[in-house]
Order: structure tokens, then C-alpha cells, then sequence
């Protein structure tokens, strides 16, 4: 463990003409942290995730990312094709909705070895092979490598995007609503798979998640946001259970017990 | 004897923001320390809040006013006031925490959940497995639910997968919440000899225990939490 954070962010703001989309957000992220981004739609969580992952830019305020030579680099002084790589190589992003993510229209192996070409990769059996063990580790059985994802169920084609992501072996990975839209028994399935991967491979991760079952099983740290402003930020069972601020309060007494 | 964790002038209260903002005073001013091999106890009547005192201990429940100084890693830290990820730190290194009841993960088998501790301090996952077969077999737990996730285990069943998981490690603190409580004679036993082996192993001990004999058995000295009830303090 290094002492030193993967991801700095002080006063990050993006505002949308004069509608806030965040406001003054800053955190560090640490390698093998994981950290949950809650509050209800609209409240900005999203905005952060996408102006954190370079998908849009901010209004204001600096992040600057902790490179693989050990240095500091400001996101948003990178070129765009330097931003791009990292987001091939050093980062994931997994969607929401897999199609977003995925090409649906190109097999699922070429899915996953598509990710390992753009880092140089070249030898077509290698990647093949390690294409192989990533739908593995995710689930997939290998006789479905040369199917399409269109021809996959929602939780597999989420699993598949995962695998696209983790295949490059990054440091940091976005998850905008992972979990989202999928039966609770694949969610379930899910969660307990990421929740494995990201300790084996000690990822450090950004979820968005309105969901904070979902917060409490793959975080250790935890931001709420409301109206585009951090309103409550803390470890995660620290600020579940015992919620201070009167939005957190709101959110954690609305859960349905089952 | 070392004391690795003093507890100065600790003050906890909920504000109900739900509520017209009503505020309800838990404890104030509590002060105690523990020291290595010995069990104290917390006692005192259902909601004096022995509870919150412990989840503030483990970074759990946030705190008001006060210091809670622990030794970690041969330095001395503040948790009332240590960022979450040196709570992090302290609860992988320092501080064992047994809850009153199991917080299960879809999926993760009742072998794992008491290894995952361990793990975490790095250690390799089938040295891990072994020692909590072994810690399994003592609480009595029959092996064939261990391959099974314990959400549909009993309540006894989850206590003692929650006990093995807290004394799996060799925390040089723990935090006992109740751990008997729903526990037959014979496994109370196993638990009282569990306790004992920390004691020895030098560890120091913080817990609750509402069954008297059990609290004969393990405690060596009981801070009483009507001491810190809010009202006293103004007298």
C-alpha cells in the first residue's frame, strides 16, 4: 500500500448554463477504495462520475491522476488522446445500460480482446486464451465466446461488460447504476461478483448507485450528494447507520425492509 | 499492563432531522481505558447505551465531543477524529469488532465470511480456510452448512459464524456485542474458553454480556454506563 492517493479532486464544479450539476466536490480516492456515490436522480452523482472519467469536462476545479510512472497528471490538461488512452488501458467504465459499453454486434470474445488489441496486444491465440478466462472469471460459459452479445441475457451482458473493462487489468473503475435494471436474483449474483473481483484485484472504484444496498455491500466510503452538492460523506456503515445530515436521514429511513 | 485504548470525555447524541430536529442525548462524558488481557465489561440496564459506546469504539457511530485513543501501529490515534480510511486501517489491524447479529453477502459461504477477515490482513485464502474450518468445528457449527451462505441459518447457527469471524484474527483489541446471546450452554462454553485464549494471547477485551453467568466467568472489571447518562452530568 502506497500513501500516496490514485485520484486527488478539490473544487470540482460543472454547471449547466445556470443549473448546478455539481458543486465544489472534493475527495481523494486511495488504491483498493471503493467508493459509493448516492443520492436520488438528479442530484448530480452522475455528472460528478462523468466529469471524474473525462466524459465531460468541468466548469471548474482540478483532478489530477496518479500515472502508472508514479507522477500526477491534471485530467483536464491531458489532450484528448492522452485521455482516451488512459480510458483504454488504466481505466474502465462500466455502463448502466451493457449496450452502451459493449459492441453488440461483434462477438462477445472479440469483446473482450478488442480492450487487450488496443493496449498492443497482437498474438490472436493469446487473446483468444485470455478472452476465454475473463468470460470464465465472469461466468460465461466458453462455448457462448463466439456469440453475439444481442444474444445475451441483461445479467450476462452486464457480466460481459465488466469483463471488456477488466480485462486491460486498470486501476481505477466507473460504475454508473451497475446493477440497475436487473432482477434481484442476477443483481445478487452481480454484486457477489464484483465484490470479488475488486478484492482480488484490489480495484479502486467509483460506483453511482441510487441503491444503498448496493452501496453497503461494494463500498468502504461513501459520498451523499443532493441538489449537485456533497451533503454527507463518511465510511460507509458509519454513514448508514448512524446518518447525520437531515437528507442522509431521509434517504436511510426510506429504505423498505423486507 | 499496557492500556491500548483510553476513552476521555466521550459525548454521543441522535439528532432526528425527521423529527422537528429533536435531539436525544445517549451518553456524555464517558471515560474509561482497557488494558491488554483482560475482559472489561460494559454493563448497566438496555439503553444506557453500552452499544453505542462499542460502535463508537469501531468508527461504526459518529462522535460528538471527546477522545477515544487507540494504539495503532505504534502510534497513538485519535477515532473520534481519524479519517475513514485510517478507521479502515485500525479495523484491518487493530480493533476486532463481534456485532450482535451477521450481516450476510449473497453467496459467500459461512467458511468464507469467517476467513474474509483474515484474507484482508493478507493472509493466503487456504491458510485462511483452514483455521476457520477449525474455529467452525469448535463452535460446534455441523460442517455441512459450511459450503452455504448462512442467510437462511438460525439465529444461533449466524451468531457463532459472526464469532468465529471475530476471533479468527489476532487483533490485539476486540469488541464484544453481546456474542452469547442467543447461544445454548454448550456453545456459551466454548465462547467463555474463546475469551479466556484472547486473555492469554494478551489481547484486551471490551464487551456486553446480558447473561450473567458468562459475564462471572469473563470479566475482570465492569465500567458501569449509568455513570455517563446525559442528566448527570449537569448534577
Amino acid at each position: 500500500m502506497t500513501d500516496e492517493p490514485l485520484l486527488r479532486v478539490s473544487a470540482l464544479s460543472k454547471f449547466y448554463g445556470s443549473r448546478v450539476g455539481c458543486d465544489n466536490v472534493s475527495f481523494d480516492l486511495w488504491p483498493g477504495e471503493v467508493l459509493a456515490v448516492v443520492g436520488e436522480s438528479g442530484s448530480g452523482k452522475t455528472t460528478l462520475l462523468n466529469c471524474l472519467s473525462t466524459r465531460l469536462l468541468p466548469s471548474s476545479g482540478t483532478a489530477s491522476y496518479r500515472m502508472r510512472d508514479g507522477q500526477f497528471r491534471e485530467l483536464y490538461r491531458m489532450s484528448e488522446a492522452e485521455r482516451r488512452f488512459l480510458m483504454r488501458t488504466d481505466w474502465g467504465f462500466v455502463h448502466q445500460n451493457p449496450a452502451d459499453g459493449l459492441r453488440m454486434t461483434v462477438s462477445a470474445g472479440a469483446n473482450v480482446g478488442e480492450r487487450l488489441m488496443a493496449v498492443g496486444d497482437r498474438h490472436y491465440g493469446k487473446i483468444r486464451a485470455t478472452a476465454v478466462d475473463w468470460l470464465s472469471r465472469v461466468e460465461i460459459e466458453q462455448d457462448r465466446i463466439d456469440d453475439e452479445p444481442r444474444a445475451f441475457s441483461g445479467g450476462m451482458r452486464q457480466r460481459l461488460q465488466i469483463a471488456r473493462n477488466l480485462v486491460t487489468g486498470p486501476r481505477l473503475v466507473f460504475m454508473d447504476e451497475p446493477t440497475g435494471g436487473l432482477d434481484v436474483s442476477v443483481q445478487a449474483r452481480l454484486l457477489d461478483l464484483l465484490r470479488g473481483l475488486v478484492t482480488d484485484l484490489g480495484l479502486a472504484a467509483i460506483v453511482v448507485t441510487h441503491d444503498l444496498a448496493v452501496a453497503r455491500l461494494l463500498s468502504q466510503r461513501m459520498m451523499v450528494m443532493k441538489d449537485g452538492r456533497v451533503v454527507e460523506s463518511g465510511l460507509t456503515d458509519r454513514v448508514l447507520d448512524d446518518p447525520r445530515a437531515p437528507y442522509t436521514q431521509l434517504l436511510v429511513s426510506s429504505i423498505l425492509q423486507v | 499492563m499496557p492500556t491500548p485504548l483510553v476513552v476521555s470525555d466521550v459525548a454521543k447524541s441522535f439528532t432526528m432531522h425527521l423529527r422537528d430536529g429533536i435531539k436525544l442525548p445517549v451518553v456524555a462524558g464517558v471515560s474509561f481505558s482497557i488494558k491488554t488481557g483482560e475482559c472489561t465489561v460494559l454493563g448497566g440496564p438496555s439503553g444506557a447505551g453500552k452499544s453505542s459506546i462499542l460502535k463508537m469504539l469501531y468508527g461504526n457511530y459518529a462522535v460528538d465531543e471527546g477522545q477515544i485513543i487507540v494504539t495503532h501501529q505504534d502510534g497513538l490515534i485519535d477515532l473520534a477524529r481519524a479519517s475513514p480510511r485510517t478507521v479502515l486501517s485500525v479495523r484491518r489491524q487493530t480493533i476486532g469488532y463481534v456485532s450482535q447479529f451477521l450481516r450476510t453477502v449473497p453467496r459467500v459461504s459461512a467458511l468464507d465470511v469467517v476467513a474474509e477477515p483474515l484474507v484482508e490482513r493478507g493472509e493466503e485464502r487456504e491458510a485462511a480456510r483452514a483455521k476457520a474450518r477449525a474455529l467452525l468445528a469448535q463452535l460446534n457449527l455441523p460442517e455441512k452448512l459450511w459450503m452455504l451462505p448462512p442467510a437462511t441459518f438460525s439465529g444461533g447457527e449466524q451468531q457463532r459464524v459472526n464469532i468465529a469471524r471475530g476471533f479468527i484474527t489476532e487483533h490485539p483489541i476486540l469488541l464484544l456485542d453481546e456474542p452469547t446471546a442467543s447461544l445454548d450452554a454448550t456453545n456459551r462454553d466454548v465462547v467463555i474458553e474463546l475469551i479466556a485464549a484472547k486473555k492469554r494471547a494478551g489481547v484486551a477485551l471490551l464487551g456486553i454480556f446480558h447473561d450473567h453467568d458468562v459475564r462471572e466467568a469473563v470479566a475482570d472489571r465492569i465500567v458501569d454506563v449509568t455513570a455517563f447518562a446525559p442528566g448527570k452530568l449537569a448534577a
